[in-house]
């Protein structure tokens, strides 16, 4: 190594601050494949190993499949792991986001949210990583560029932990997050080595002592097998909260474990929210509450485990809750943030209306005024106390441009 | 107890003999066979191989599927397919 990457505060592309980040976290492998959809992350992080201030083994490889599997063999062989996609890269490492869960490999990736094809459209939604939900790995959905260096660092504790063991998305807003500059405290390698250990894998391949990983299981034991799957996610719920709260004490940062909270405590609005939007629902809770409507939010840091209890406590005596969901869940008319807080309300005593609103659909700007318009109509039904089943609305929709 | 992944004994593909699932079996006719390699290279499973005593080809019964790929690609027409009878 021929010199030492910068730190302290820096105004940096938030690509460029994730890929500083994950960088301090001294992956042995990293694996990519370089082209649309690719971001700044990959590119930074191959010019970090280029200039040889980190010695990561750098694999470029032919596609996006084959960039995961890539990290499914040098995890399995002990290695710590990193990469970054989006969209349809994300969409093409489908078959392998399953195999790294099973195998219960601790790699983690940051995922640049953008929407999924077609029409092709390069812009944030949070389609390609709600999709993946199903397959095992954790999904941490990150508000700002600060939180984003913070939680990469958070994720190797969370999914290198032994009692989980298993791989991790760090998913960011594509181009709100990932093109945007912001003034970003940059991590420091000896304090980032202080923090968070070697990584020890559970067990590994040797050659000395032959095993096989990945193996074909049957009907007799499969089942068993996903049901420690989910234990796994069961037990990284506290581990979540746990690297948080350890990340405060070490570096004096905190953006929530599972979920955040803002202005919740007695709220009769819940707003809910991931990623980027959050921010701008802070600025939206403040104006709100100077005009004296009671409003507050929940910011789901954690969508994969689902935060079901936290979420329940948040919303136990709210009058109406308000989900903004930036993806679709085609055939339900509705987000999957909207049915899993639905969900998680059934057979409780909780008996509190949802609305749900589908948002910022291939990047469309969400303004201010538009949340707020949103709030009007939770007002009503704060009111009224009422609400009508049925689909999310979909909001903005240019309705001119569909019928006639 | 089942450990925390799939992870178990190495080289048991040697174990399990898949030419079990085999319905058409590859006839190698070494009369025909000029030893060109293309059926080798072709086999998806790697399991043809030259026999010991000449230069021709065949393939390991034990493990070979009956795909029937090698049979498609020889340049003389040196492999057939038959119907096994069990």
């Amino acid at each position: 190594m021929t010199g030492r990457l910068e730190s302290g505060r820096k105004v940096v592309e938030g690509s460029y601050a994730v890929a500083h980040a994950a960088a301090m976290c001294r992956p042995d492998v990293i694996s990519a494949y370089p082209i649309t959809p690719q971001t700044h992350i990959v590119e930074d992080l191959s010019q970090f190993v280029a200039d040889g201030v980190i010695d990561s083994k750098y694999i470029n490889v032919e596609s996006e499949f084959s960039a995961l599997s890539a990290l499914v063999g040098s995890s399995a062989a002990g290695a710590r792991t990193y990469s970054a996609t989006t969209s349809q890269g994300l969409a093409l490492m489908h078959e392998v986001l399953f195999n790294a869960a099973g195998m219960r490999l601790p790699i983690v990736m940051t995922i640049v949210n953008r929407s999924m094809s077609a029409p092709i459209n390069i812009w944030n939604d949070h389609q390609d990583s709600v999709a993946q939900r199903d397959t095992g790995w954790i999904q941490l959905y990150i508000e700002d560029a600060q939180e984003l260096v913070d939680a990469t660092v958070q994720a190797y504790m969370i999914g290198e932990d032994p009692d989980v063991s298993l791989p991790v998305m760090v998913c960011m807003d594509g181009f709100i997050l990932s093109h945007v500059f912001e003034p970003v405290d940059l991590l420091d390698q000896e304090a980032v080595d202080k923090f968070l250990p070697r990584f020890t894998p559970v067990r590994a391949l040797d050659p000395n002592n032959p095993e096989s990983f990945g193996m074909f299981v049957d009907p007799e034991y499969y089942m068993e097998f996903r049901y420690l799957v989910e234990q796994a996610m069961d037990a990284s719920r506290p581990k979540i909260e746990d690297a948080a709260r350890k990340f405060e004490s070490a570096f004096g940062r905190y953006y929530g474990g599972l979920i955040d909270t803002y202005e919740t405590d007695g709220a009769e609005i819940i707003l809910v929210a991931m990623g980027s939007l959050v921010g701008t629902l802070r600025d939206v809770v403040d104006s709100l509450r100077n005009k004296g409507v009671s409003v507050g939010l929940l910011k789901i840091r954690a969508f994969r485990p689902f935060p079901a209890d936290e979420i329940r406590k948040v919303v136990a005596d709210a009058k109406v809750v308000v989900v903004l969901d930036k993806n679709i869940s085609l055939g339900t008319g509705e987000g999957a943030v909207t049915t899993e807080i639905k969900a998680c309300m059934h057979n409780t005593d909780i008996r509190v209306p949802v609305l749900g609103f589908v948002v910022g659909i291939g990047g469309r700007d969400i303004p201010v005024t538009t949340v707020q318009q949103i709030v009007e109509k939770a007002q009503d039904v704060a009111r009224s106390g009422t609400v009508s089943a049925g689909a999310s609305e979909f909001v903005d929709v240019k309705h001119d441009l569909i019928s006639g | 107890m089942i450990p925390h992944a799939p992870i178990g004994e190495a080289g048991t593909t040697l174990a399990n003999k898949t030419g079990s699932w085999r319905i058409f079996i590859p006839v190698y006719h070494a009369e025909l066979c000029n030893g060109c390699g293309t059926c080798e290279t072709f086999c998806p499973e790697g399991i043809v191989h030259k026999r010991v005593d000449g230069d021709t080809f065949t393939a390991d019964y034990d493990y070979c599927k009956g795909c029937g790929i090698c049979a498609r690609e020889c340049p003389r027409d040196a492999i057939t397919m038959e119907l096994e009878e069990k």
